[in-house]
């Protein structure tokens, strides 16, 4: 697999939290040739199954990699003289959002129509509005269509994605929409790939989750529906800039962040880290003092608990339309991944202990 | 269309800031060699070309010299400084509302090296503090370079950028970045490559129109012409307010037609060339709107006052978002810009321009 062009075509790819359809049929495209069982569950869930090779009978342990695919966005509240109001759907800095081209998926007609959120002159704006920061609702989508072109194609709740190209920028950084969480997406991919040519005893189910960016309701039932021995989340966390604190963001390029905190099994952390050391993975411990804001929050709870460790991926500008990640960490995360499952164990889980 | 369609897409992707015109100069110089006389590029940068009317030879000495005009450059920004960490520091060039620099993508320097502008993590960020605007001296640009060393490899301090968009079509509408005015230019370019007009054409591309109409002055020092039309895309401010109230200033609305000014923020335009546009427009039925009164201008302001004064008139096509990302365009209101300003290039005679003291319609 070519990384770069494939990880633009899945960062491009509209999948707006619980609907997530086409960035689920192109990651199906790409899972199913390196998997044995492939499925899609109730509430749209995409799970991989790759057997591992254990003795004939005996029972095999499991583990989930956990990556959501769904990205934020906007969704139609109201058609308005042929503009459209919106609403978010995830967490959005509505600074970012004028002048920023998205697709409106228009359900009436069934036509993906080009369009872009803009920002009205003052003197429609209500008093005070005009020199500040927009509020959301006072934004307003143009997609260039006649009043009444765009009432007989968009309806209210239909959903608007971000459509900015994704952009090559130097070194071997790209730029885009929704690299949160498709770099995560594209990382698993990679280690499924590096699976094929290395014998692993456990079974691996890779689940491309749904609805992370509002309720990580996604990861609590595949995590419930599939019940592993452990769980690896793969997410972005927040790249190092001017302005940001530095104990809590990490350099885009120079390797990936392994999870530490009540979230995170430490045992795990622990086995994923030796992983990386020995295969010469570079890596930082990335402490979090509670919620981990990722898949692994709903996962650890799952069933009875399920042992979860969450591997992040450096990225800058989170939540915006030019979201960067480093293609070299997001083959780190891979080649970690495929590592560590291929060194799992027998006595994995007796070693296991909370302390 | 096929081929001004291509045209507008070279011209609106070029990166042309105000006093860096090169890349844009270039295409209109190659677009428009052997449809003019004589072309010449002058001391600003402005390109000048003149093309002869047609017409007999004993009529040639009744032709009138009217100069068209339309701004090359676009807003954008310049690098003033490299971080250590190999992110550029900018300031704006021509006028851009700072809210709109957030999370774009951008071109910086001639070979329009990619870069974004990024901005805090939702995460990272208290309520308070996403309330406030962020100013474009706080902001970085991107360009992936992790040291100074390597950033300076690839940009160099002064050079310009802009936003980074590509040019498409929505439906009846146009989109891109930099219509104000490369459809202007592209209106101009047609004129040139057309029939011989009734008149002398005079044709200034001209040069920092943004930062203060400067090319349009000496342009109009040079040409010395008995009448001007500034060609440009207008503000349509034609949105739904906020309140549900109807819309009373809209400046000018998309799908309305041509705008014709008489006055704005710089010019009280000439009432004998903006009776001849309204009459040319009704003759021919070509669709024209009038543009509000208001603020705002044109090159038109500043052709007004060169020399010892020439008779301005101001035709634009209406164009939301200016000055942000991805301007919009309805593509038959251009149409009908070109039309009406060719038209009444061919009805101009010295009597529509008598009038000029006589203020009645």
């Amino acid at each position: 697999m070519d990384l770069l062009p494939f990880l633009k075509r899945l960062c491009e790819a509209p999948g707006l939290s619980g609907h997530e359809a086409p960035v689920r049929a192109l990651i199906q495209e790409s899972w199913a040739p390196l998997a044995d069982e492939v499925s899609i569950d109730q509430l749209g869930n995409l799970r991989a199954l790759k057997r591992g090779a254990g003795p004939p009978g005996a029972s095999r342990k499991t583990i989930m990699l956990a990556c959501h695919m769904d990205a934020i966005g906007l969704m139609v509240t109201q058609v308005q003289q042929g503009f459209l109001r919106v609403t978010r759907v995830g967490g959005i800095d509505v600074r970012v959002l004028p002048g920023q081209p998205v697709t409106v998926h228009a359900s009436r007609s069934r036509i993906d129509l080009p369009g872009m959120v803009v920002q009205p002159p003052k003197a429609l704006l209500p008093e005070g509005q005009g020199d500040g920061v927009v509020a959301l609702e006072h934004l307003l989508v143009d997609v260039g269509l006649e009043a009444d072109q765009v009432r007989e194609q968009v309806r209210v709740g239909d959903l608007v994605s971000f459509a900015a190209e994704a952009v090559e920028l130097g070194g071997d950084l790209l730029a885009g929409h929704s690299l949160d969480n498709r770099a995560s997406v594209a990382g698993v991919t990679i280690a499924l790939e590096a699976l094929q040519g290395r014998p692993h005893t456990w079974d691996v189910v890779a689940v491309a989750t749904a609805q992370e960016e509002v309720t990580l309701g996604g990861a609590r039932t595949s995590a419930f529906g599939l019940r592993p021995d452990i769980a690896v989340v793969i997410d972005v966390t927040w790249g190092a800039g001017s302005g940001l604190p530095e104990h809590k963001t990490f350099k885009v390029g120079e390797g990936v962040t392994i999870g530490w905190g009540p979230n995170i099994h430490p045992a795990l952390h622990h086995a994923l880290a030796e992983a990386a050391r020995q295969n010469e993975i570079p890596f930082k411990l990335e402490p979090i003092a509670q919620h981990s804001g990722t898949d692994a929050f709903a996962i650890q709870v799952a069933g009875r608990g399920i042992p979860s460790v969450v591997l992040f991926i450096p990225l800058k500008n989170m939540h915006t339309a030019v979201e960067v990640v480093s293609l070299n960490d997001v083959r780190r995360a891979g080649r970690l991944l495929a590592e560590f499952i291929a060194g799992l164990g027998d006595e994995f889980l007796r070693d296991l202990k909370w302390d | 269309m096929g081929s001004d369609f291509e045209l507008l897409r070279q011209l609106s992707e070029a990166v042309a800031v105000s006093g860096d015109e090169g890349a844009v100069r270039k295409i209109v110089l190659a677009e428009i060699e052997g449809h003019a006389d004589e072309i010449q590029v002058d001391a600003v940068g402005n390109v000048l070309a003149r093309k002869t009317g047609r017409g007999r030879r004993r009529a040639r000495t009744a032709r009138l010299k009217a100069m068209v005009a339309a701004h090359m450059d676009e807003v954008g920004f310049m690098v003033m400084g490299i971080g250590g960490d190999g992110t550029l520091i900018v300031e704006a060039v021509g006028s851009v509302d700072e809210r709109q620099w957030l999370g774009k993508p951008v071109w910086v320097g001639a070979n329009k090296t990619p870069g974004v502008i990024g901005a805090k993590p939702v995460h990272l960020m208290d309520a308070a503090e996403s309330e406030k605007v962020v100013k474009l001296d706080a902001l970085r640009v991107d360009i992936g370079a992790s040291s100074l060393e390597t950033a300076k490899s690839q940009v160099k301090i002064g050079d310009r950028g802009t936003f980074a968009s590509s040019f498409t079509s929505l439906g009846p509408t146009i989109r891109g970045k930099a219509l104000d005015d490369r459809l202007g230019c592209v209106t101009l370019i047609e004129l040139l490559r057309g029939e011989p007009l009734a008149v002398d054409l005079y044709a200034a591309f001209t040069v920092q129109e943004e930062v203060g109409l400067r090319g349009a002055q000496v342009a109009a020092y040079a040409f010395d012409p008995d009448a001007a039309f500034a060609l440009d895309v207008v503000p349509a401010n034609d949105l739904p307010g906020s309140d549900g109230e109807e819309n009373v200033t809209y400046n000018t609305r998309l799908g309305a037609g041509a705008a014709i000014y008489v006055a704005d923020g710089r010019t009280l335009h000439s009432r004998p060339l903006v009776n001849h546009l309204i009459k040319t427009a009704e003759a021919a039925g070509i669709p024209y709107q009038l543009r509000q009164p208001g603020g705002g201008s044109t090159d038109a302001a500043a052709i007004q006052l060169a020399r010892e004064g020439i008779p301005v008139a101001a035709v634009s096509t209406p164009g939301r978002y200016l000055h942000t990302a991805f301007a919009l365009v309805n593509l038959e209101d251009w149409r009908n810009t070109v039309r009406l300003v060719r038209e009444a290039l061919n009805t101009l005679s010295l009597a529509s321009l008598k009038m000029h003291f006589e203020n009645r319609r």
